[in-house]
């Protein structure tokens, strides 16, 4: 059977993620040290592994509601009022989805129409462009730079809105830079947006990993919330990847369009995981308190040592990850990676895997012990030493 | 500030002033001014490194004693407990609330130098009204380091 001739065009024009290509690469390789997760090292914290428990011994493991359960909801809108202090009516505007990833392809499938244009500001997370893609959406890349730290400005974002483009997907704290953008930074972009029909994705999975001041949304400035879908999630900030826990908040008639999708594509989140995250949100201050304060240490040590060992990277302020440049080496972000993996049998991640704009960078990540951290950096020492 | 330099020389106390000061933003000068406070202050007593007996060549066999004491005026729980104590075989002494009164780690050689411990030193202190002997035959954390820790369950690479 000719397969090429039947399966859907848009999936198979769909570049498999540079990331996974890279897996590839480092998962045959023994004993190698790697940096490349993008996931926490810590436990789930045990109070909310405690709650699947109960919840597993009582039985509880029917269908919730389309959109979750609603204590879940209720928590959910409690968490934006005390965080980003906008209200969200739990019955009709928060949605508990599939991590933040599905809620990520949802908001993108309820906005866009065929040929409608969706910006994507770039070194990102590597579903944005894909989803848009595959919805018959256009992505149009916002390439962002590390002399602006990575962070979209008015000047990058003005000259690529169009009459097409739909929606913008923000995404800060970054994956992969740790970019944050502050109030006022926010401030101009929102200024950009104001009185039109954009809609902005936020993606705010690592709001919680902020570092300094605490994250701003760009839904809480005047007159954006009616035009800004909230995406967050339960998997970085409680150490939950692998409970499959997000959410959305967006004012009601857009939401009400997302839950339809929802409904017919996942029916609802898994059940155990909602109980638990309930406990999350409402109990584990202190857990995720002293998660971000271990995560801070480390991120300075990262950067400390990488910009003494030549790899310049500014201090990002938010996420588990450097950014630093490896131009200095001479070698695309490609041959450093491949070759740091065979000579020191160190594994990070390519920046370019993240957007071409993400060439001649790599993605660290602190999500490691002290100790890990400490060793890997000494290899990518003496890898430099002896380029 | 002093919790936290306490904690991460805790995990790790072979992390230089450098490393420290950078992960606490204040300066290694800083650092070493605190950590010295700390040593003359008594709270830091010392510093050791952390063993997996059980790959040692000559790992000898440790025991935890427990002890029963009847104190009395001239014998206290302390005055017992220093005597214990200053036996270089004894690891540890721990006044414990419950059953009985102290527990006392002790490390010889084989079974039968505990034996000979526990019948030639401890038992005939005065104040002592019962022992009991138990042997460790496995350890899987001592000092908040885990053995055998090799669960890093997640993949090499992840988005």
């Amino acid at each position: 059977m000719d397969y090429t001739r039947i399966l859907s065009k848009k999936s198979q024009i769909m570049k498999p993620s540079g990331i996974r290509k890279f897996f590839d690469i480092a998962a045959g390789v023994p004993d190698i040290i790697s940096l490349s997760v993008g996931e926490p090292d810590f436990d789930t914290p045990w109070l909310i592994r405690r709650d699947a428990i109960r919840v597993l011994e009582e039985g509880k493991t029917a269908y919730t509601s389309n959109a979750g359960l609603f204590p879940l909801r209720k928590a959910v809108s409690d968490y934006f009022k005390r965080t980003i202090h906008n209200e969200y009516n739990p019955e009709n505007e928060i949605i508990i989805t599939v991590g933040g990833s599905e809620a990520i392809d949802i908001a993108v499938r309820a906005l866009v129409n065929p040929d409608d244009e969706v910006i994507v500001p770039q070194p990102c997370f590597v579903s944005y462009a894909p989803i848009v893609e595959l919805t018959g959406g256009v992505a149009v890349t916002a390439a962002t730079y590390a002399e602006n730290e990575f962070k979209l400005t008015p000047e990058i974002l003005k000259p690529l809105i169009t009459p097409k483009t739909k929606a913008i997907i923000l995404s800060y704290p970054s994956n992969p830079t740790g970019a944050v953008m502050r109030k006022h930074e926010l401030e101009a972009i929102a200024e950009i947006l104001r009185g039109t029909d954009i809609i902005i994705i936020s993606d705010e999975i690592y709001s919680e990993l902020t570092y300094g001041e605490p994250h701003v949304s760009i839904a809480e400035l005047p007159g954006m919330k009616e035009r800004t879908i909230v995406v967050n999630g339960f998997s970085k900030a409680f150490a939950m990847t692998g409970w499959r826990l997000g959410f959305c908040a967006a004012p009601a008639p857009i939401s009400e369009q997302i839950l339809k999708i929802h409904q017919y594509a996942i029916m609802c989140s898994p059940t155990i995981s909602q109980h638990a995250a309930v406990v999350a949100l409402n109990d584990c201050v202190n857990e995720v308190a002293e998660m971000v304060s271990e995560y801070d240490m480390r991120r300075r040590l990262v950067v400390e040592s990488l910009n003494r060992i030549g790899l310049s990277c500014f201090t990002p302020e938010g996420a588990f990850y450097v950014f630093p440049s490896v131009k200095k080496s001479g070698l695309s972000s490609q041959e450093f990676c491949k070759c740091l993996i065979n000579e020191k049998k160190v594994a990070v991640v390519p920046g370019d895997a993240f957007g071409e704009c993400g060439d001649g960078f790599i993605r660290i990540s602190y999500a490691y012990s002290i100790k890990h951290l400490t060793i890997a950096i000494k290899r990518i020492e003496e890898f430099i030493n002896e380029i | 500030m002093q919790n936290k330099l306490i904690k991460l020389l805790r995990k790790d106390a072979r992390l230089t002033n450098e490393e420290l000061g950078i992960m606490l933003g204040i300066s290694a000068k800083e650092i070493a001014d605190e950590i010295e406070q700390l040593e003359n202050n008594g709270i830091i007593k010392g510093y050791t490194a952390i063993l997996d007996e059980s790959k040692l060549e000559d790992t000898g066999v440790t025991a935890v004693i427990e002890v029963k004491v009847m104190p009395s005026v001239k014998y206290g729980y302390k005055s017992v407990a220093k005597i214990i104590a200053r036996f270089p075989e004894v690891e540890s002494v721990r006044l414990i609330a419950g059953d009985y009164d102290f527990s006392v780690t002790v490390k010889c050689p084989d079974l039968n130098s505990v034996g000979m411990f526990v019948a030639d030193k401890i038992s005939p202190i005065e104040g002592i009204v019962s022992i009991s002997t138990h042997f460790i035959m496995g350890r899987y954390k001592e000092l908040g380091r885990e053995f055998d820790l090799d669960n890093d369950i997640r993949g090499v690479v992840s988005p």
